[in-house]
């Protein structure tokens, strides 16, 4: 049912793990439903996002999503971190079957979330 | 890769015995059962002998047999047709929370078109329905008590006979779907106060679509398919021979052998679920550890992972099982039968089945518990439910 892509990305994951001294931490998703998603984030004076990592409960739509995620922003300034959309995501899976799209919209929800941490911190 | 088998609870292989006896089917003896000459007499002798083959291994006589498609048909015939005919009587079925999709959709399809009201028993944490709920929900007008022998998620067996003297006392029919029990259960209809029963042949080592609708002389059943006069004009269409055939073989194995496998794999089930105990934490088993249950079946929560993500982690290097939660089968709620059993919504999240058949060996148990430690750990690793027991830094 998966794509060779999202089996990859699911198979062996980037940025597995948790920063612990980010600037910007975003939580999404609860463990009812199936799904949590959790990315932090490093970003310098620039507003560039330097360094993200992710941990994910969930299935295997999920993580490969986050791990997509995280590769996306990093080297991104924070505003067009903002701009992905969960159709982003699903581009670059090259697609997810249509009971998983949510997962996609977990990992633009947590990008957003960690990105209004970092802003909520700095007082932006 | 030597791919690993564990989910024969979903389906078996066809053994060679029961191939053997098909084979003739699809070449010489491929007469249609209904007609009067030679071939199709030959044909007719054989499914002739699968019934009382069926017959014999469940203490029916063979005019209560009735072949189907399988256990889906079946049990969509029984209360279809239950309905149907005891409309007059009355309108309420009583089921369980643990029963298959196969009889509560049909049940709910019923009660939005013919105004069937239905009952779900409650189950208990072991996965036992609960006898004292089956009293109480006894109406004047309940027509059916329809409640599984075995369950498919998590093995429990139910007390059939004492359910079915519960329907008998109260002059209610009573229907078992027995699909997964037929192998490791011993079944008598006639001591088991059982007046419906359904089989699929594909979970016992025969092939796939064909199974039995049992029904109990004398009781009254709505026609299923109409057409031509097979089945007693209940379930019309040309015979599948071959597939037929090979479910009488099938079911006849079972039951011979039935003992020797019910030893062979409850040691091979022991020994998986105390290797996962001891080398894995934070692992719950799922059901009863008693011996009201099917001898194949192993099912565990993982805490803090899915079970999806364990499920096709596992298909990577070669294990097949199936996942307690549907995610994979495309709807994205957990188990119905585990959260029946009051399992919290999250480990039913992270639950898996693994089903035993009898190809499975020890050696392939020891692989199975080895890739299932490396991949708990990694997916632990992922997990930010895992950090927080662990008292990792994030705060919710």
């Amino acid at each position: 049912m998966y794509n060779e892509k999202v089996m990859q990305e699911f198979a062996a994951p980037k940025n597995v793990g948790f920063i612990e001294d980010a600037d910007g931490v975003g939580k999404v998703g609860n463990a009812s439903c199936g799904d949590i998603m959790e990315i932090s984030m490093k970003i310098d004076d620039s507003g560039i996002i330097t360094d993200a990592k992710f941990r994910t409960f969930g299935c295997a739509a999920a993580i490969a999503t986050s791990s997509v995620a995280t590769q996306m922003i990093i080297g991104k300034h924070i505003d067009s971190a903002l701009n992905i959309t969960n159709s982003d995501v699903v581009e670059t899976l090259e697609g997810l079957p249509p009971q998983k799209i949510h997962c996609s919209v977990l990992a633009e929800e947590a990008i957003k979330d960690a990105i209004a941490d970092y802003k909520a911190k700095k007082s932006l | 890769m030597d791919r690993i088998y564990l989910d024969h609870s979903a389906t078996t292989p066809v053994s060679k015995e029961v191939i053997e006896v098909m084979m003739p089917c699809f070449t010489e003896v491929f007469g249609n059962g209904s007609s009067q000459h030679f071939h199709g007499r030959e044909a007719s002798k054989l499914v002739d002998i699968a019934r009382k083959q069926v017959a014999d291994a469940i203490g029916a006589k063979v005019s209560e047999i009735y072949f189907t498609s399988g256990g889906t048909e079946s049990d969509n015939w029984v209360v279809r047709g239950v309905a149907e005919a005891y409309k007059t009587k009355g309108n309420h079925i009583i089921t369980s929370m643990i029963e298959h999709p196969a009889l509560l959709k049909t049940i709910e399809e019923l009660t939005r078109s013919h105004g069937i009201e239905v009952t779900m028993l409650p189950i208990s944490k072991e996965g036992f329905v609960c006898i004292d709920e089956l009293k109480k929900a006894i109406r004047p007008t309940t027509i059916l008590i329809t409640v599984m022998a075995a369950n498919n998620e998590i093995g429990t067996y139910q007390d059939i006979e004492t359910i079915g003297k519960i329907a008998h006392d109260n002059k209610i029919l009573f229907h078992t779907d027995a699909v997964q029990a037929v192998c490791s259960m011993p079944l008598d209809v006639v001591a088991q106060n059982i007046d419906f029963l359904s089989l699929s042949a594909h979970k016992f080592y025969g092939p796939k679509g064909v199974g039995v609708l049992y029904r109990k002389n004398g009781i009254k059943l709505g026609k299923h398919i109409t057409g031509g006069e097979q089945e007693r004009s209940m379930r019309a269409g040309t015979h599948n021979t071959a597939g037929i055939v090979g479910l009488g073989k099938a079911i006849e194995i079972a039951v011979r052998d039935r003992d020797k496998n019910n030893k062979y794999l409850s040691e091979l089930r022991d020994y998986f679920v105390s290797e996962i105990h001891s080398k894995i934490e934070n692992v719950y088993f799922n059901g009863t550890k008693s011996d009201k249950r099917m001898p194949s079946v192993a099912n565990f929560s993982f805490e803090f992972i899915e079970g999806e993500s364990i499920l096709l982690r596992l298909d990577l290097v070669g294990i097949s099982v199936s996942s307690g939660s549907a995610c994979s089968s495309g709807s994205l709620e957990p188990s119905h039968s585990l959260l029946a059993t009051g399992l919290p919504i999250e480990l039913a999240h992270g639950s898996l089945r693994f089903s035993f058949g009898l190809s499975n060996t020890k050696k392939q148990v020891d692989y199975v518990v080895k890739s299932l430690v490396e991949i708990t750990d990694n997916l632990r690793e992922l997990s930010p439910l895992f950090a927080r027991k662990e008292g990792g830094t994030f705060n919710v």
